[in-house]
């Protein structure tokens, strides 16, 4: 049996405490009016900080078309490609109107919008963590399944872990469900569909309606999260019966929950993917961004899996757990990379080479305003792992999985923050106190709802029978 | 300089790996082994050199990436420019998305191709070339270790008859 030691408890709490000193300053030092906007704007302009060009006359916000017709300026959008779709709305808006006139109301429009943005920004932040930390534990619960449904002799030696891992994802849903309440609430407004007024102005979401409002998107959570944390609490019940059974029923049982699971999965992560990701620019959209998602937090949740197996491993534990094990995880780790790359990659190109507005608009806003993230991620995501994991026996070396690990799942954090971001703060990112603050937050409660549940069973999945043939896995 | 050899005959790849073990532990030099499959791990018993076919591999793709890369620059960009989609090509740098599946293609393609010509090479092999394996039944259901016979033949064959072999021959290899 693992005891959860007091020093990594005290390390989890101290996150905790971190994280919410972080999200209450970012929350509190958001500004309240437009007045402090002014403030803001005034004091970057003192400053000739950055940014600091775009609050002129033509503001460049990208795609994030509070209100406006994406759609209605395609000739427009497509000829001046160097501004944003915001600026050509509101240039049209007042062609004909009085311009000292024009001008100050785009002054206070842009002010409007700029709150907005900062308002929005602490609750971004502390979305993205969520959605990440939890996304984390559904990627193990996945590797899990697959695991489970492929009958996998090298896996059961790592089952406890990944269960616990797993044992995160009814917290961490409970969590993301209550955000995405107060998002209908409007108590936030990170999705921008839900506010009556905007879809009074816009027929593209107006025509999406039927599917994007409030009851139908909190129903569609309920039973996702609802399918998922099922499957987690049944799949683990039948573990632990399996390890004092005398024969294979609860094996068998897992099997086909595990087969089942995998379809309900995969069809709604994608339908997950879109409502609360994708919706986020309720204007664009692509038809491989589930599979891109799910890559992005498979990925991270095996990374998960290998780094609580190296801890435990280093600590004394897991003592049939070998090398080979280790080699295997890190080969999906170097694996799932290339493939989250590949389909970043796939729907970069399409985007870039039919160089359609509505489209294309959501890349510029990326390179244009989020160059370093949007960039950086790729080197984090895919660069580093494929060199650095891509050599056998490197893959055998705990500080090399350890180091490729943390890389990746800063990586994947930036990955999930290029998708909210954008669309809800504009060019207004910073990572600050309330981003740094959230992801300790959710990290955390990862860490101690998870090395928690490692405490209540034993390590070893003892009557699984594959575990021999686990425990003498040999590459 | 006598050039004789000791053929070892197995039927089953557990005993083989075992015989492999004992006969290293005393110090008897294996020339070869024929297996009518790969058995794992046999390598590592015969105490081979780790493989550097990955580093061959890795430096073929390399290769690939770069016959790719200056290609489709000589084609696309110096040679003959073209508009696509509004794309003009007059930087390689700014049309790379779209010659990132032919770089990646080529670089697959060099890399598994020449892994397996080298592989070839380095196993002596060639088309029409005649079998090296000394005895039929390694190509069916039998396991042969070739071992360099020096001293005293007749102990060494006792030896071998000790370590769970089906038949133990001395051959004079020319």
């Amino acid at each position: 049996m693992y005891t959860f030691s007091s020093r990594l408890k005290t390390f989890s709490f101290v996150l905790i405490a971190l994280g919410i000193l972080g999200i209450g300053y970012s929350f509190l030092t958001a500004p309240k009016t437009v007045e402090d906007v002014e403030k803001i704007l005034a004091a970057e302009n003192a400053h000739g900080g950055h940014g600091a060009a775009h609050h002129d006359a033509g503001n460049a916000h990208g795609e994030d078309a509070h209100g406006h017709h994406a759609v209605s300026h395609d000739e427009a959008a497509a000829s001046h490609a160097n501004h944003g779709n915001d600026a050509h709305a509101e240039a049209d808006h007042h062609a004909g109107a009085d311009d000292a006139h024009a001008a100050h109301d785009e002054h206070q429009e842009h002010l409007e919008h700029v709150l907005h943005q900062l308002q929005n920004k602490p609750w971004s932040a502390l979305y993205i963590a969520a959605l990440f930390f939890m996304l984390i534990s559904l990627g193990a619960l996945t590797f899990y399944a697959i695991q489970n449904a492929a009958q996998a002799g090298w896996s059961p030696v790592l089952f406890r872990v990944m269960e616990s891992i797993s044992s995160y994802l009814v917290p961490g849903a409970i969590i993301v469900f209550i955000l995405l309440v107060l998002g209908v609430l409007d108590m936030h407004h990170i999705f921008i569909w839900m506010d009556e007024d905007v879809v009074a102005h816009d027929h593209l979401i107006q025509a999406k309606s039927g599917y994007l409002n409030g009851p139908f998107f909190l129903i569609r959570a309920a039973i996702f999260m609802g399918g998922w944390i099922w499957y987690r609490q049944y799949s683990r019940k039948n573990s632990l019966l399996q390890d004092d059974a005398n024969d294979n029923t609860h094996y068998k049982k897992n099997f086909k929950a595990s087969a089942t699971f995998l379809v309900f999965f995969i069809i709604s992560e994608s339908i997950m993917s879109w409502d609360w990701i994708m919706s986020v620019d309720p204007h664009w959209y692509s038809t491989l961004f589930g599979w891109y998602v799910f890559a992005s937090f498979f990925v991270s949740g095996i990374t998960a899996i290998a780094l609580i197996t190296v801890y435990l491993k280093g600590k004394g534990y897991l003592e049939y757990v070998n090398t080979s094990h280790i080699h295997d995880l890190a080969k999906f780790m170097f694996g799932i990379s290339i493939f989250w790359t590949y389909l970043w990659f796939s729907q970069f190109m399409l985007m870039w080479y039919a160089d359609i507005p509505e489209e294309v608009v959501y890349f510029k806003t990326r390179i244009e305003d989020y160059n370093l993230p949007f960039f950086g991620m790729l080197a984090m995501n895919f660069l580093f792992p494929v060199l650095i994991l891509i050599n056998t026996d490197f893959k055998r070396l705990s500080w090399i999985i350890v180091m490729a690990g943390i890389v990746i799942l800063c990586g994947h954090y930036i990955d999930f923050f290029n998708m909210i971001m954008p669309a809800t703060v504009g060019d207004r990112w910073f990572i600050g106190a309330g981003e740094i603050g959230s992801v300790l937050l959710f990290l955390g409660l990862f860490i101690f709802v998870v090395f928690t549940t490692l405490t209540k069973a034993p390590l070893l999945a003892k009557r699984n029978p594959l575990i021999e043939e686990s425990k003498h896995f040999h590459y | 300089m006598s050039n004789k050899v000791i053929h070892v005959l197995y039927n089953d790849d557990d005993i083989l790996m075992d015989a492999v073990k004992q006969t290293r532990a005393a110090h008897h030099h294996i020339e070869e082994v024929y297996t009518p499959f790969p058995v794992h791990g046999l390598d590592k018993a015969m105490g081979l050199a780790p493989t550097r076919i990955a580093i061959a591999s890795f430096l073929y793709g390399l290769v690939g990436l770069s016959v790719a890369t200056t290609m489709m620059r000589y084609m696309m960009i110096i040679d003959w420019p073209q508009d696509i989609g509004g794309k003009p090509s007059f930087s390689y740098i700014e049309n790379m998305p779209a010659f990132v599946p032919v770089m990646f293609e080529m670089t697959v393609f060099f890399a598994a191709h020449l892994m397996v010509i080298t592989f070839y090479l380095r196993s002596k092999l060639w088309p029409f070339k005649d079998a090296e394996n000394p005895d039929v039944r390694t190509t069916d259901d039998h396991f042969l270790m070739e071992v360099a016979a020096h001293g005293d033949v007749d102990k060494l064959i006792s030896f071998f008859e000790n370590t769970g072999a089906v038949e133990v021959k001395v051959i004079e290899k020319h």
